[in-house]
């Protein structure tokens, strides 16, 4: 709204011939072609790989999925005497040792989300963030180990008996079955592991969609009248809740293929169905860790390759869809806002 | 809305020969000119209010009153502290650690900045529209109904009764009486401004602060809330910040012209508008500054 007295010629900002850098005249026609080769080369080497690699589990379960058909989904029995392979056991304890991680991941990851997002200062937040991305990249292995040495004895000795004693104790699903050990070696405890495991990626994913939420909606609650506490609940997740979804999607995707710390924990028990998460099982990714080594009759190899196979599709399905998922989120959000 | 007549154009003496833009008359029928303003019910009074950013102060001794049912309009230039007094009042700046405010806000013979006061019914009854459209990622029905459930226990019946009601007082319900079931954020941006409104009102509050409230909509849903703050004026104490000045002298009462975080100039929006006393307020709204 100012009004400027300077006088600008009119011909200003027009740079004069006399004063045009000189253009350094290269000749490279050649750097282009080169560069982008070299990057639709690497492209298509990712993409290549990938399909290989699912065109070589295809092909080396060939005789497992011919041979076996659907049996291989739906009974429970691993006899290389017999050739009988079926890896519903396995399934069944993918299934449930992964529910019992969300069960715990999810709520937990949110809290802290939710604490780093709207409640500690700025500092503590970044620290902690950190932190809880470092949990990320730390072996699945030493998890398995320290599940081992500290979770396993304290299941055992303390949590299950406890609550086995509870009127909880009788409910189907939670009452032991026969093959029940204590406890302490079960799907419940690799669960509880796996869920460490994967609360770094659900809790940095809902941090960041919890930070899309614009400020001046969180105002407009607190503007009337609503505490902390009901602006999160309320407008925060409310706003940042598909996009939650998607990070429990992408949690559940790792937890799915998760191997070495299940493997330690879970109990190897794959010729029977568990009737309990308290009881012992085994899950696909252990399955195939476990007996690998050992196999040396033709179907067995193939069929843990079909199970290989199995859990390559179903980690491709999740992520597929997580980042499907995300990204209409951003759409939506970004675009409405 | 509110005629606007405009004068001839002025020469001002001390400057050069510049053509100085119209000055701006406002309408014959509002308040503030003429009333005795000592007279009227004070709704909030603000003494000595200086306000910090960290250590950057941004307010400097703000002393006004704001008069129950009557519109005061607060006007200045970009980063002159208008939005930051507006913030103070209900003490939104609260939400940010290192903004503090000292001095006296009184509200009802209490002083708001006290510790005491209790924040939760402060914001109830001091409500709050900002520059941007803010729906709550709901729908229209329950955007209205938030701060009633909040403040309130109410049986089904009522809490539409109200929301109908508040609606209807933010001149919104024809529009969106057949999508109270959509998301607030599918209508339009001067609908979601009046539905932003409607969710104010339905709280039951007894004062409005208005943060730029049209900036980001069009000129016909600005005329459309211009309209509807001339009307809200019988029930609430209405606060416009506006960077607008044709906007404050149409619906305004009282005009307050801020600068540099200090209160330059206040009195009736007649009074400000056509004789202003400072030389700083008659540079800005004839628009030689700003």
């Amino acid at each position: 709204m100012s009004t400027v007295d300077i006088d600008i010629p009119p011909q200003a900002g027009a740079p004069r011939g006399s004063m045009k850098a000189e253009t350094r005249g290269r000749r490279l026609r050649l750097g282009d072609p080169i560069f982008r080769g070299l990057a639709t080369a690497s492209g298509l080497f990712l993409a290549v790989a990938m399909v290989g690699l699912g065109v070589v589990l295809v092909i080396d379960s060939w005789p497992a999925i011919t041979g076996l058909g659907t049996k291989m989904l739906t009974t429970v029995a691993w006899s290389p005497s017999t050739g009988e392979y079926g890896a519903l056991a396995a399934l069944v304890g993918t299934f449930l040792s992964t529910l019992v991680a969300m069960v715990i991941a999810v709520p937990l990851a949110l809290v802290i989300a939710l604490l780093l997002v709207e409640l500690v200062h700025p500092k503590v937040s970044r620290v902690v963030g950190t932190v809880i991305e470092m949990l990320a990249s730390i072996p699945s292995i030493v998890f398995g180990m320290v599940g081992i040495f500290t979770i396993v004895p304290f299941m055992q000795d303390h949590l299950v008996p406890w609550v086995l004693s509870t009127p909880l104790g009788k409910v189907p699903g939670i009452a032991p079955g026969p093959n029940y050990a204590g406890g302490g070696v079960s799907i419940f405890t690799a669960g509880v592991v796996l869920a460490f495991m994967v609360l770094p990626f659900i809790t940095a994913v809902s941090r960041d969609v919890m930070k899309m939420v614009p400020q001046v909606t969180k105002e407009a609650g607190y503007g009337l009248g609503s505490t902390t506490w009901e602006v999160m609940r309320k407008i925060s997740l409310r706003y940042a809740n598909s996009g939650i979804v998607g990070a429990i999607f992408i949690g559940f995707g790792r937890a799915l293929g998760e191997t070495m710390a299940v493997a330690f924990l879970i109990g190897s028990v794959f010729t029977s169905l568990p009737h309990s998460v308290f009881d012992p099982g085994t899950s696909i990714a252990s399955l195939i860790a476990l007996n690998f080594s050992e196999a040396t009759d033709k179907l067995q190899i193939s069929a843990l390759i079909e199970l290989g196979l199995i859990l390559f599709i179903l980690t491709i399905l999740f992520q597929v869809a997580a980042q499907a998922w995300l990204r209409r989120v951003q759409r939506v959000t970004g675009g409405r806002a | 809305m509110v005629d606007t007549k405009v004068d001839e154009p002025t020469q001002i003496q001390d400057g050069e020969a510049t053509v100085v833009p119209p000055r701006l008359a406002v309408a014959e029928n509002r308040r503030g000119s003429g009333e005795d303003f000592a007279a009227l019910a004070d709704e909030i009074t603000v003494r000595d209010l200086d306000f910090f950013y960290g250590k950057a102060q941004a307010l400097f001794g703000n002393t006004i009153d704001f008069k129950k049912n009557r519109v005061t309009a607060v006007i200045g230039p970009s980063g002159c502290g208008k939005s930051t007094h507006l913030r103070a009042l209900n003490r939104i700046f609260n939400l940010y650690r290192d903004q503090r405010a000292s001095g006296e806000i009184l509200f009802e013979g209490s002083n708001i900045l006290s510790k005491d006061t209790d924040l939760l019914e402060l914001r109830r009854r001091i409500g709050m529209i900002f520059q941007k459209p803010s729906p709550f990622p709901m729908s229209v029905f329950d955007n209205v109904a938030y701060g009633l459930r909040q403040h309130y226990r109410l049986n089904r019946s009522e809490l539409a009764m109200r929301v109908e009601h508040a609606l209807k007082r933010s001149a919104i319900w024809d529009e969106v009486k057949h999508k109270l079931n959509e998301p607030g954020n599918a209508l339009s941006g001067g609908q979601q401004q009046r539905l932003c409104i409607a969710r104010a009102i339905a709280a039951e509050p007894d004062v409005l602060l208005m943060d730029e409230p049209c900036s980001a909509i069009d000129p016909v849903a600005t005329a459309k809330i211009e309209e509807l703050i001339l009307e809200l004026k019988d029930k609430y104490t209405i606060v416009l910040v506006t960077h607008n000045m044709q906007q404050a002298a149409r619906v305004s009462d009282y005009t307050a012209f801020f600068f540099q975080g200090r209160i330059v100039e206040f009195g009736s929006t007649t009074d400000i508008f056509s004789c202003p006393t400072e030389k700083q307020t008659e540079e800005y709204i004839t628009g030689r500054f700003g």
